[in-house]
């Protein structure tokens, strides 16, 4: 017999699965008292609750996909975008509440990457969510302390002469990488173009696709 | 190109909220450009009013942060430090 500890097993011959349940955390009950607690004393509804979740969960890298797409395509908002990346992106309609933007662009020879070692600040207002990675000690202590090495397991191997530039997300701006537009894209569309920008190239943790590979 | 600004960082550790990272304390960069003001966040984190200060996004070697065996001297990093955190300091002598 294969399977000797049938105790252990389901019909289908497979371990069973533990239970994923265990007691709320004391900040999951620290929210949830804080939630009721405001709804209760009328500050805000569980209507507007979920309508700012509903809004969080709409915001996706295709945000900031477009936006990238459209600087490689239009000099004045390329301009406009890197004096004021706040303003640029509300004037192509995108709504990112208070969120005060900066962006930053790669060249031949610069690279940027984006990290905020003190939390996990991210323009999630424009890209949405950010990564579990981007959370982690480890990405945020090592990139300002290896960044070459830690784009490097991105996959991401830089030319020495390339100068890195890591930008540490301490206080109120939120940033945005605006990768090179990949060789061979000459008279590409704005929509085309946006499907070769991908979350980590705006992070800076990777560039734009190839369009061979797209 | 215009005159750098340097900058040093306060070497202190003070108890409490803030928001100007520890190994960036005591290193000398550059003023990248002048951001805000913005409501110093040691004060908005216990309840009070921030008072209005200005943010400077600074930019420092990596040899200056990691000393002059670190990998690639040359690359940076920049980070925002609100002004109360700063005091300008002469410009180092190239070597």
């Amino acid at each position: 017999m294969p399977h000797d500890h049938h105790d252990h097993l389901s019909p289908s011959g497979h371990p069973y699965r533990p239970d994923d349940d265990h007691p709320l955390t004391y900040w999951q009950q620290m929210e949830i008292a804080i939630r009721e607690l405001l709804i209760e004393k009328t500050v805000t509804t569980a209507t507007e609750i979920n309508a700012q979740i509903d809004a969080m969960d709409s915001r996706s890298p295709a945000n900031g996909a477009a936006v990238v797409a459209r600087a490689w395509t239009d000099p004045v908002f390329r301009d406009a975008l890197l004096a004021d990346a706040s303003a640029a992106s509300r004037d192509m309609g995108f709504d990112i509440g208070p969120m005060k933007l900066i962006a930053v662009e790669n060249a031949p020879d610069v690279h940027n990457v984006i990290v905020c070692t003190l939390c996990s600040c991210y323009p999630r207002n424009l890209l949405g969510l950010p990564p579990d990675w981007y959370k982690s000690r480890a990405y945020r202590a090592r990139t300002v302390n290896e960044p070459r090495k830690v784009l490097s397991e991105f996959g991401l191997t830089l030319p020495d002469t390339t100068t890195v530039r890591v930008h540490d997300s301490t206080a109120d701006m939120r940033y945005i990488v605006i990768p090179a537009r990949p060789e061979g894209t000459g008279g590409w569309g704005q929509d085309d173009l946006a499907q070769l920008v991908t979350r980590d190239s705006m992070i800076g943790t990777g560039v734009a696709k190839s369009p061979t590979s797209k | 190109m215009a005159e750098r600004q340097f900058m040093r960082v306060r070497a202190d550790m003070p108890p409490g909220h803030v928001r100007t990272p520890a190994y960036l304390r005591g290193k000398t960069g550059w003023v990248e450009r002048k951001l805000g003001p913005f409501p110093n966040p040691e004060e908005l984190a216990y309840g009070h009013p921030g008072t209005a200060l200005d943010l400077m996004r600074v930019r420092f070697t990596m040899a200056e942060v990691w000393g002059p065996k670190t990998a690639f001297p040359k690359d940076t990093i920049d980070a925002e430090i609100y002004t109360h955190w700063l005091e300008p300091v002469e410009p180092p002598h190239a070597t």
